[in-house]
């Protein structure tokens, strides 16, 4: 085991992949210069053996010109012509500009064409939201492509799972997109340095608890363990569970951590109105209805586009506060008036007070209504 | 007018290419028939009257080089050899269609020649065509690709970002932008600046305009040259191709308007490019007339059977809608009348 950051065993496992098999190409902007810091190679194998353009030649390692549609159907057209390319979009955000690749071509060839094409690449894009990059940097558009059948969708929390999933990814002969947050960039952890794979459609038990679950997706999900944290002393104990890969879902998992508690809260940074957290909520309260004991409570990021300002941005993604206090209210608690995670910097309302009812905070910090 | 072309391919290959043609043209005449029937669901967008752009382009690649296509879309399949039956059976959604079904006439692909598929996104085949010609350069494998797109398709970026990256990678992919100009009821000077051809030197690549669109050999002949210099690893090449659709954009529409008027569709008609193909192989001694009116009573049979191959294919399994959405089939989680996204099962 080695202590990896979220960003070195990403870099890992596009290693591992490069070396296991040749077919493995990396394409994408400022790839050769690893100025997205996954094409470098890690500390001293780097310095020994060089970067990844050094390592496996300018063949493999291709810098593309800034055509988004064209790196992604040209991926596509590889994939399904014997490549297994690895794309690096670099933002999430310039997904958009590839859409009808993504959902024309990617997700509709093997099946339109009766199973003739396979179309093994991967998608790899970093979701830059809470450092105030603004509008056109900030989303986190994994929803979108949820909802299109064909794809499949990656959302790594944990430096251990980045690296199996994407492992995973390559292997897979089907287009699979992989939405890294930058907010969990520098987040370490003990990784297995050698390879490993883990499978998708199953998510991760990240911290058992029988009060309350919490279900939570990519960035959300170490804001759920804070929360987690900060209720144990008020006696509330809070399991947290991340599906991994939002498609395909891990329904099953879902459905028991769900159906343990029967108190739910779903932590999704994406927008609301049709993000990962309805459609898991949906499924909750579908299959496993009996087994609540209150509404399902979604904490997601309001629908509003992203506001530069500092003041503005930080409140509206889902963070320990809003979670914390989106837990109170599925069990009819209130926040203690002192005691409670005071850290301003994670919410606007982060010293307490405010009732959890209380709307106006409950809607500024994206919380359950 | 007419690019002189050299006419000294092997007999075998011309009389492939005249019956290439044909397998066009009847398919597409027999396809508009089922169409005005309703023995084939939905519409077609026929070939007819640019066989020869599509035939001499074809029959310029290799049998394993590969091909993306648009919404005109049998002529592409049928000019690389595929076989009819499967692909008529696709077009009425039978199971025996080379697409099971799933494709319909707008996505036709029949892998086992080289087509990747046709789209019925205008352009949205294009950049797929690039990536193959990505994977021949990163294999080295020597497979050539090329991507059919009309002149209307000619204005989509897509088709700037895929010749720049083709470009500047030197990778073995030919443009070849059928301009039988008309976009729909569009003219293609209406909205279309310059010249399509010209467009190649902008992105350091030969352009190439192919006046005489109908004449099958002229078209083999630009084509070639393009295959040629792929594979040398000289990059890819533009190549425009001047022909005429006889029919209506598509089967069935009828536009109140006419867009385009009668003494250019009877100049056009004049200019048959199976008409002038047979003369021309009757003249030059390569075939006689009995032997060509052999070939295509051959080509009517492998329709009729082709009809019958579809006639006697049962309608798909109502299971098999959710085949092939991904790689293993159990990753599709929905089946018919299920309530949400989902199901108890494990999907793993
Ligand atoms: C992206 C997109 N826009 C519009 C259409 C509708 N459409 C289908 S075919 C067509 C005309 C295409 O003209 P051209 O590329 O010249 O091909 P042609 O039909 O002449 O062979 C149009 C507008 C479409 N299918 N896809
Ligand atoms: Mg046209």
């Amino acid at each position: 085991m080695t202590v990896m950051s979220y960003l070195g065993a990403i870099g890992a496992a596009q290693k591992e992949a490069m070396l296991a098999d040749e077919r493995v190409v990396i394409i994408g902007e400022d790839v050769e210069a690893n100025v997205y810091g996954t094409t470098g190679g890690a500390g001293k194998s780097r310095a020994s053996e060089g970067d990844f353009l050094q390592q496996f030649g300018r063949n493999r390692i291709r810098n593309t010109p800034i055509s988004e549609e064209v790196i992604v159907g040209a991926a596509i057209g590889a994939a399904m012509t014997g490549l297994r390319p690895i794309v690096d979009l670099s933002y999430s955000s310039f997904l958009y500009m590839a859409m009808d690749q993504f959902v024309n071509q990617a997700a509709k060839n093997r099946y339109m064409f009766g199973g003739q094409a396979s179309v093994p690449v991967v998608f790899r894009s970093a979701m830059f939201y809470g450092l105030n990059t603004g509008a056109h940097h900030s989303d986190r558009p994994y929803p979108m492509f949820m909802n299109v059948p064909g794809l499949k969708i990656v959302t790594p929390a944990f430096p251990s799972d980045a690296k199996g999933l994407l492992r995973t990814a390559v292997d897979t002969d089907d287009p699979v997109l992989v939405f890294e947050a930058c907010v969990l960039w520098g987040s370490k952890e003990e990784v297995d340095e050698r390879e490993y794979r883990i499978p998708f459609g199953v998510g991760r038990s990240v911290r058992t608890g029988t009060d309350a679950t919490v279900i939570a997706v990519s960035g959300a999900v170490p804001e759920a363990v804070a929360a987690a944290d900060a209720l144990a002393p008020e006696g509330i104990s809070v399991e947290v569970f991340d599906p991994r890969t939002l498609v395909p879902l891990d329904v099953e998992g879902i459905l028991d951590a769900a159906a343990r508690t029967g108190r739910v809260v779903v932590a999704d940074p994406a927008h609301r109105t049709c993000g990962a957290a309805a459609e898991i909520s949906a499924l909750i309260s579908e299959h496993v209805f009996d087994a609540l004991r209150g509404p399902v409570r979604r904490v997601t990021t309001p629908d509003v586009q992203i506001p530069f300002s500092p003041a503005l941005e930080k409140q509206l993604y889902p963070n320990r506060v809003a979670i914390a206090d989106a837990v109170r209210a599925s069990l009819g608690v209130a926040a203690p008036t002192t005691g409670r995670d005071g850290d301003d910097s994670t919410g606007p309302d982060g010293s307490g007070g405010t009732p959890p009812s209380g709307q106006d905070a409950a809607v500024a910090t994206g919380a359950a209504r | 007018m007419t690019d002189p072309a050299p006419r000294s391919l092997p007999r075998d290959t011309q009389l492939e290419m005249q019956r290439r043609m044909l397998r066009i043209r009847r398919f597409d005449e027999r396809a508009s028939k089922m169409v005005k029937r309703g023995q084939i669901p939905g519409t077609v967008h026929t070939s007819i009257g640019q066989e020869a752009q599509v035939v001499g382009a074809c029959m310029a690649l290799g049998d394993t080089d590969f091909m993306t296509g648009n919404h005109r879309s049998h002529g592409h399949p049928i000019g690389k050899g595929a076989p009819l039956g499967p692909l008529m059976a696709e077009l009425v959604g039978k199971s025996g269609g080379v697409c099971q079904g799933k494709g319909g006439s707008l996505h036709l692909a029949d892998f086992a020649v080289g087509s990747l598929g046709e789209s019925g996104i205008v352009g949205g085949s294009i950049p797929i065509a690039v990536g193959a010609g990505l994977s021949s350069k990163v294999l080295a494998n020597d497979r050539v690709s090329l991507a059919f797109f009309g002149d209307g398709a000619a204005n989509q970026g897509c088709l700037y970002e895929g010749m720049n990256m083709a470009g500047v990678w030197k990778l073995p992919v030919i443009f070849l932008c059928e301009n039988n100009q008309y976009a729909l009821s569009t003219p293609a000077h209406t909205v279309t600046s310059g010249v399509i051809a010209d467009r190649g030197s902008g992105f350091g690549m030969p352009g190439v305009r192919v006046e005489n669109g109908q004449d099958v050999l002229a078209v083999h002949e630009a084509v070639s040259a393009a295959v040629q210099r792929a594979r040398a690893g000289d990059g890819p090449s533009l190549v425009e191709v001047i022909t005429y659709r006889y029919n209506e954009h598509s089967e069935g529409l009828r536009l109140g308007v006419d867009y385009r008027n009668a003494q250019e569709k009877a100049q056009w008609l004049a200019r048959d490019p199976i008409v002038l193909f047979r003369e021309d192989l009757i003249r030059r001694g390569v075939a006689a007339a009995e032997e060509l009116d052999a070939l295509e009573a051959d080509v009517l049979r492998e329709v009729d059977d082709a009809v019958a191959f579809s006639d006697q294919s049962p309608y798909p399994e109502l299971s098999v809608a959710f085949d092939d959405l991904y790689s293993d089939s159990r990753f599709a989680v929905h089946r018919f009348r299920d309530s949400s996204f989902g199901t108890l099962e494990a999907v793993r």
